[in-house]
């Protein structure tokens, strides 16, 4: 194999491939005239947005298409046979052993019954005729090869016990990728579940394999900046067409199609931008010794224990002031806001709004003090109720602290046009809008109270990188024209470096850092922050100043 | 991953529930069988009056046993008469209106209760979920048909009587399955949105709550309403349930089941009906099921 002579021929190309939608979608193709090459030793990305068919291209290589889409054209030439002409079964046989795949949800790609070893060695026992000891042996070699800590133990461990941040899952589901040597491993999404640290390493991981393995990479992804870490080169797919192809350095500085552009340019800048002051307004929201841990009771095998989710934290956030919380996930950042609207019951601390401290308050008393603080949550599918219209969603809030309904149903028409949706969207329900438009519907609801401190929990991180922009921009300009008060909680340093004046970095429940942007962002000073800062992915990178970039004249 | 979901759908996606619903529903066999068997049924026995053709309570000894037109009978008796020559058409009509009945009027209690005890178990957790659980396994620790068998026993068959025991009875499936869908309705986002937006608690019950879990509660409530359907027969059969001579089908396969070895279609006819109505609302109720979930859902 080694000699292999046509050693740089493609391993995988495809030509002209096209899969019809069902009828009655928004578009007659889900990927049309599609082509592309995927050579040894190189790692191809697609980007794209939601929808744009970059995952449908993954799962017709792998011939896992879902029953209602069929490829009705061109073909996808792997080793000099065309997976579009061959049985299922003869896919099947290749799956797993010359092609393989990395999900994008490690918990759901693995099976929660048997232990993760079990999980790779069914790859040896469904294609070679290894001894078991062979297989055991390989599979901790393997465990070994993705870096997982000590394999005699992980070898025995169920999924659920292995650790949070998802890092260790995701390295069983890419050690059963590899187990075989692939010719080609196609990553869908790989790193999109995983907090920015553990990216950082799977990235790496992935970088490692392309040298040790002489595979190909395909590798869907919808970040930029995993792009610029790891591509050798892009493709950039719009409503299922490529628009956009070439090698790295090329199409993200000096992108050519406009949507390419567009996308780019919706990247938030690494460099923040100049901010308002704020540090002489009045204080809006003050918070003291905010404490919380959560009782986990015993079982019969276990005594009860308690887990630390906020030590006890306090902060100010001052008038028009945009406060951003950053950390990983379980570094208790939700919790804390959680805590801040009783949604969660704090056990210690204050939380003191324009001079009342509404922890002390009962729920009863704090109710009217509701309208003062509200939330936009991170799903925006999960954050409509989906058996009430917009419009009664909208005016549920003002309702509920006495504002006469005709009123609330004028105000919730403004509302729409203030977050620049169409009027008559009170009348439908939120299944008929898309992620970003459900998400403006949730601003909106959350205005309708007309709060002074307006929270937004992972509020962009569920959307694409436009949409998010525009959601972004719409917060903003909400905040400036309304005076108001933002706590922005994001894992996203790039999106916090672009909106926030100040930000808090918390790590396991503990606020580590706080300061401004600049000073947090320029100058970290505890370990945690340089950490995170470091992990970020495509650090050679920033977004090109576009205007200054003519498009090539076309001929 | 999203594309692959999202894709097939949006063409339909721009649809209301409701229209989605009904989209669906009109390609469900199943659903078109049961909603038009058992439209015909709740037809039947809201006109019997109109479309019976004798009094159901009128004997005509001169009359007794005569067979149904298919075996030889007249068109003057379509399905016979019975042992007390009544006619035996005007009785199943009749017949319809009380197992429609105690169906409906049992499953309702139930439903009531049922869904009190598993909303607030779910809703809540903890000690109140401890206390409903707890009803719930005593419920299901009872069989149904001995304490049913037992309670008429001592306060007499009478309709009312064999209602009130059946829907005290049925609930345990409600409980069950709607606590675990609050359960899960509960964490998702726009409930706790709706409590920030100062919303009391049972208006987030009844609005945020309830109507997400409703599908679960329409497809129990069919199967409930079969189910007590079936017990209200078997007791009649037994000789507890409704009372003669109110023409209830139990009671029909009861007074026919000695005639069991010639005059067979006495048993058939009813049973027949009984199984038609039987099936054809748990088709609805599956149908139903389906066509909500579980795109439907969203």
């Amino acid at each position: 194999m080694a000699d292999d002579p046509s050693k740089n021929d493609p391993i995988l190309s495809i030509r002209d491939l096209t899969v019809a939608l069902p009828e009655g979608g928004d578009r007659p193709y889900a990927v049309e005239g599609l082509s592309l090459e995927v050579r040894p030793r190189e790692i191809v990305c697609i980007v794209g947005e939601s929808g744009s068919g970059k995952s449908i291209t993954a799962f017709t290589t792998m011939g896992l298409l879902p029953g209602a889409l069929r490829p009705t054209g061109g073909e996808l030439r792997f080793e000099g046979r065309d997976l579009l002409a061959i049985r299922r079964k003869e896919h099947a046989a290749l799956r797993g052993k010359k092609i393989a795949m990395v999900f994008q949800e490690p918990m759901s790609a693995l099976n929660p019954c048997y232990m993760v070893g079990d999980q790779i060695v069914e790859v040896f026992a469904t294609h070679t005729a290894l001894s078991k000891a062979e297989r055991k042996a390989k599979t901790l070699a393997l465990m070994d090869e993705v870096k997982l800590p000590d394999p005699e133990r992980i070898y025995r461990s169920y999924p659920h016990q292995l650790s949070g941040g998802q890092r260790q899952r995701q390295r069983i589901v890419i050690a059963i990728a590899l187990a075989l040597d692939p010719r080609l491993l196609i990553a869908d999404e790989p790193t999109t579940a995983l907090d920015v640290t553990t990216q950082a390493q799977i990235l790496h991981l992935f970088g490692q394999l392309r040298e040790n393995h002489d595979a190909g990479i395909l590798f869907v992804t919808h970040n930029f900046d995993v792009v610029a870490e790891i591509a050798d080169r892009v493709v950039v797919m719009e409503k299922g067409k490529i628009v956009e192809e070439g090698p790295v350095g090329d199409v993200l500085n000096r992108p050519q199609h406009p949507y390419t552009r567009l996308l780019i340019s919706a990247v938030p800048k690494r460099h923040p931008s100049p901010r308002d002051e704020v540090s002489g307004k009045a204080i809006a929201l003050k918070v003291e010794g905010l404490e919380k841990s959560f009782r986990l009771p015993g079982t019969m095998f276990r005594e009860g224990t308690s887990i630390k989710a906020v030590a006890p934290a306090s902060f100010a956030v001052r008038e028009n002031e945009t406060l951003g919380i950053v950390g990983e996930s379980g570094s208790g950042k939700s919790t804390l806001v959680r805590c801040l609207i009783r949604l969660i019951e704090p056990n210690h601390g204050s939380v003191e709004i324009g001079g009342v401290d509404v922890a002390r308050l009962d729920k009863r008393a704090f109710r009217i003090h509701r309208k003062d603080i509200q939330i936009i949550f991170q799903d925006p599918y999960g954050s409509l109720n989906p058996r009430r219209t917009v419009g009664d969603q909208l005016i549920e809030g003002p309702v509920n602290f006495g504002v006469p309904r005709e009123t609330a149903i004028q105000r919730a028409r403004e509302l729409m046009r203030i977050v620049r949706m169409d009027e008559d969207a009170v009348q439908r329900y939120p299944v008929q809008f898309s992620g970003g438009q459900r998400q403006r519907i949730c601003i909106a609801r959350a205005l309708a109270v007309e709060p002074k401190i307006l929270i937004a929990d992972e509020a962009v991180s569920a959307l694409d990188v436009s949409v998010q922009k525009e959601v972004l921009n719409l917060l903003n300009d909400i905040k400036k024209r309304l005076g108001l008060t933002l706590l922005f909680i994001t894992h996203d340093l790039r999106v916090a470096g672009e909106v926030c004046d100040n930000v808090l970095v918390m790590e396991k429940g503990e606020i580590v850092e706080r300061g401004s942007v600049a000073e947090v962002f320029g100058n970290p000073r505890h370990t945690y922050t340089r950490a995170l800062l470091d992990a970020m992915p495509g650090k050679g990178w920033d977004v090109p100043d576009l205007s200054a970039i003519a498009t090539r004249p076309t001929a | 991953m999203s594309a692959t979901a999202s894709a097939p759908l949006s063409g339909k996606a721009r649809l209301t529930p409701r229209q989605r619903f009904w989209h669906r529903a009109r390609h469900h066999r199943g659903f078109v069988f049961g909603a038009v068997v058992l439209a015909t049924i709740v037809a039947v026995a809201i006109f019997a009056p109109l479309i019976a053709p004798h009094d159901p309570y009128l004997q005509v000894l001169s009359d007794r046993m005569q067979p149904p037109v298919f075996l030889g009978g007249t068109w003057h008796h379509p399905l016979g008469t019975d042992a007390l020559g009544r006619d035996y058409l005007s009785r199943l009509l009749y017949g319809a209106r009380i197992s429609l009945l105690i169906g409906l009027v049992a499953a309702t209690i139930s439903a009531v209760i049922g869904t009190t005890l598993g909303i607030l178990a779910g809703y809540f957790g903890g000690r109140v979920d401890t206390v409903v659980t707890f009803l719930i396994n005593v419920r299901l620790a009872l069989p149904v048909v001995l304490v049913a068998l037992a309670v008429v026993a001592l306060l007499g068959g009478s309709l009312t009587v064999v209602v009130s025991v059946l829907g005290l009875l049925l609930w345990d499936r409600f409980a069950v399955v709607l606590r675990s869908a609050t359960r899960q309705v509960r964490t998702i986002e726009y409930v706790a949105a709706a409590e920030v937006l100062g919303a009391s608690l049972p208006r987030i019950l009844y609005k945020d709550i309830l109507p997400n879990i409703a599908n679960h509660l329409i497809v129990i409530a069919t199967l409930e309403m079969a189910h007590a359907i079936i017990l209200e027969a078997a007791l009649s059969f037994l000789g507890l349930g409704v009372q003669p001579p109110l023409p209830s089908w139990g009671l029909m396969i009861s007074e026919g089941k000695a005639m069991l070895l010639f005059q067979s279609w006495l048993i058939t006819i009813p049973g027949v009906a009984l199984f038609l109505l039987v099936l054809a609302i748990n088709m609805f109720g599956d149908g139903i099921r389906d066509v909500t979930t579980p795109e439907g859902r969203d």
